[in-house]
C-alpha cells in the first residue's frame, strides 16, 4: 500500500470511527462506513490539510469510497 | 381553562460534586467544596486559576469516539444528564406518546470551546477559511436540546432557553407552563454549561466578576461573608423531567416533588450590575408566589441566587426581606454555589434538583465557607452557614439572576400521596 493510502485510511479510521478493516478500496464513505453528509465534508478538509491540495467542490463529489479519494489524492498530492 | 397539574419525576446530575444524583446530594449536605486548579487548561498567566470542574469526566464512558468528537462539551453533559433523568422517571418506549414529550433545555453560552478553538485555527492559518462542518452545530446553544431529543426520539417542542446564568430557570418555566397548558405530557429540562475555558475564564476576570482566591480554591466561593470576592466558575449539568401529573400517576411514576409556580422579571437596570434595592429579585419572588397562589409564610426555604459577589449578595438579600418581612427569619436560606461553584446557564437546574431534594429529605444543604459575618446582612436570618440543617420543608424556593437583568425563580412543593 502506497503512504499516501496509509494516510488516507488512517484519516478515515480516526474521523469516521470505524475499524481498519472495513476501510477496503471499495468501501463507501457513506454507504458502509456510516459517514453523514457532514462527516464527507470534514474528510475531504483534512484530505486538503494532510496532503495540501485544495479539492474543488465538483471533483469532491466524485470522492465517494476510500479508492477513489486515494487515486485522486496520488493524482494531485504535491 | 382549568391548569393541569406538574410534577417532577426524573433527575440526572453531572456535577463538580458528582456525577449522579446521589453523589451531588451526599456532597452538598455534607459541605464538600467542588473547587480545585485548574485542569482544563493551563491557566497560570490568569488571574483566576481554579475552578469547580466535572471530575474525572471522560467522554468514551458515555460516547463513542465518533459521537463525542461532534459535540462540544456542554452538548455531552446535556446529553449525560438527561439520560440519567429519562432513566430515572423510568421513561420507557410504549408509556408515553413521543409527539407530546419535548426537550426545553438552557445554556447561558453554548459551545464556547468549540467557537475559541475554531477563531483560533483560523487566525492562525494563512487567511483561508478551514472551518470545521461541525463548527456551527457543535457551537449553537441549541443543539443540545437537538441531541437529547434524537437520543431518544421525542418530537415534542424543543428549544434551548438563552439568559445568562437564569436559563435554565427559564426553561424549567417553560417546560412548566407548556405542561400545565396540556400542550406536552411530559418535557426533559435543566441546563447545561462548559465555560471553564481560556475564553470563559479570561472573559469574566475582565469583567472583576470572579474569585481571584488562588491560595485557597476551596474557600473562595463564600456567599455572605465579608470577604468574599467574586463567584467560582463551574461547570456540568442538571437534567429534570416535568411530567403532568394525571400523565405520571397513570404509569405509575414516582413523584420527587409538585411544581406550582413559576416567576419572571427584569431589572431593566444595567447589563451586569443587579439593582441596587434589589427590584427585580422583588418583583420575581412576588411574581412567583402569586402564580403559585400561597403566601409567603408557606415558604420554608430559599436557594438563593447567592453568587458570592459583592453586590449581587447584598440586593437578593434585601429583596427577600421586602418580600417575607418578619417570615425571613423563619426561612431557611442557602446558596448551594458555596460548594457547586456557578454553572451560569445550569446553575437554575442543579439549584432546582438541589431544592428538591431538600423538600423530599427535609434537609436543607448550606452555605459553606462562612468565616466572617458581614454587617451588611440582618443577623437574625438563618443562611443555613457551614452545616446542613434537618428542618421541614414542605415548600422551596429556587432564585436565579442572569447578566442582562433577567430574574427567574420557581417553586416546588412537598409532593405526598
Amino acid at each position: 500500500m502506497s503512504e499516501i493510502a496509509e494516510k488516507v485510511k488512517a484519516i478515515i479510521i480516526d474521523k469516521l470511527g470505524v475499524e481498519e478493516s472495513e476501510v477496503t478500496p471499495e468501501a463507501s464513505f457513506t454507504n458502509d462506513l456510516g459517514a453523514d453528509s457532514l462527516d464527507t465534508v470534514e474528510l475531504i478538509m483534512e484530505f486538503e490539510k494532510e496532503f495540501n491540495v485544495s479539492i474543488p467542490d465538483d471533483q469532491a463529489e466524485n470522492i465517494a469510497t476510500v479508492g477513489q479519494a486515494v487515486s485522486y489524492l496520488e493524482e494531485h498530492a504535491k | 381553562m382549568e391548569l393541569k397539574r406538574v410534577v417532577v419525576t426524573g433527575l440526572g446530575a453531572l456535577t463538580p460534586l458528582g456525577s449522579t444524583v446521589p453523589e451531588y446530594w451526599n456532597g452538598l449536605i455534607n459541605g464538600v467544596s467542588g473547587a480545585a486548579p485548574i485542569t482544563r487548561f493551563d491557566a497560570s498567566k490568569f488571574k483566576t486559576q481554579f475552578a469547580c470542574e466535572v471530575k474525572g469526566y471522560d467522554p468514551e464512558n458515555y460516547f463513542d469516539r465518533k459521537e463525542a468528537r461532534k459535540m462540544d462539551l456542554f452538548s455531552q453533559f446535556a446529553v449525560v444528564a438527561a439520560d440519567q433523568a429519562v432513566a430515572d422517571a423510568n421513561l420507557v418506549e410504549g408509556t408515553y406518546d413521543p409527539d407530546r414529550v419535548g426537550v426545553i433545555w438552557g445554556s447561558g453560552i453554548g459551545g464556547l470551546r468549540t467557537f475559541q478553538e475554531e477563531c483560533v485555527n483560523f487566525a492562525n492559518g494563512d487567511g483561508t477559511p478551514r472551518f470545521n462542518p461541525f463548527f456551527i452545530p457543535k457551537m449553537i446553544a441549541d443543539i443540545s436540546a437537538g441531541h437529547i431529543s434524537i437520543k431518544h426520539g421525542f418530537r415534542g417542542p424543543n428549544f434551548v432557553t438563552v439568559s445568562a446564568c437564569a436559563s435554565a430557570t427559564n426553561a424549567i418555566i417553560d417546560s412548566f407552563n407548556y405542561i400545565r397548558l396540556g400542550m406536552a405530557d411530559a418535557i426533559v429540562t435543566g441546563g447545561s454549561e462548559a465555560a471553564v475555558t481560556e475564553a470563559g475564564i479570561g472573559g469574566f476576570n475582565a469583567l472583576k466578576a470572579l474569585s481571584e482566591r488562588n491560595d485557597s480554591p476551596e474557600t473562595a466561593s463564600r456567599p455572605f461573608d465579608k470577604d468574599r470576592d467574586g463567584f467560582v466558575l463551574g461547570e456540568g449539568a442538571g437534567a429534570l423531567i416535568l411530567e403532568e401529573y394525571e400523565h405520571a400517576k397513570a404509569r405509575g411514576a414516582k413523584i420527587y416533588a409538585e411544581v406550582i409556580g413559576g416567576g419572571m422579571s427584569a431589572d431593566a437596570y444595567h447589563i451586569t450590575a443587579p439593582h441596587p434595592e434589589g427590584l427585580g429579585a422583588l418583583n420575581v419572588m412576588k411574581n412567583v408566589l402569586r402564580d403559585a397562589n400561597i403566601k409567603p409564610e408557606e415558604v420554608d426555604y430559599i436557594n438563593v441566587h447567592g453568587t458570592s459577589t459583592p453586590l449581587g449578595d447584598i440586593s437578593e438579600v434585601k429583596a427577600i426581606q421586602t418580600v417575607f418581612g418578619d417570615h425571613a427569619y423563619n426561612l431557611n436560606i442557602s446558596s448551594t454555589k458555596s460548594m457547586t461553584g456557578h454553572l451560569l446557564g445550569a446553575a437554575g437546574a442543579i439549584e432546582a434538583i438541589a431544592s428538591i431534594m431538600a423538600v423530599r429529605h427535609n434537609i436543607v444543604p448550606p452555605t459553606i465557607n462562612h468565616f466572617t459575618d458581614d454587617d451588611s446582612f440582618d443577623a437574625r436570618l438563618n443562611f443555613t452557614f457551614n452545616k446542613a440543617q434537618e428542618r421541614e420543608v414542605k415548600v422551596a424556593m429556587s432564585n436565579t439572576f442572569g447578566f442582562g437583568g433577567h430574574n427567574t425563580s420557581v417553586i416546588f412543593r412537598q409532593y405526598n400521596d
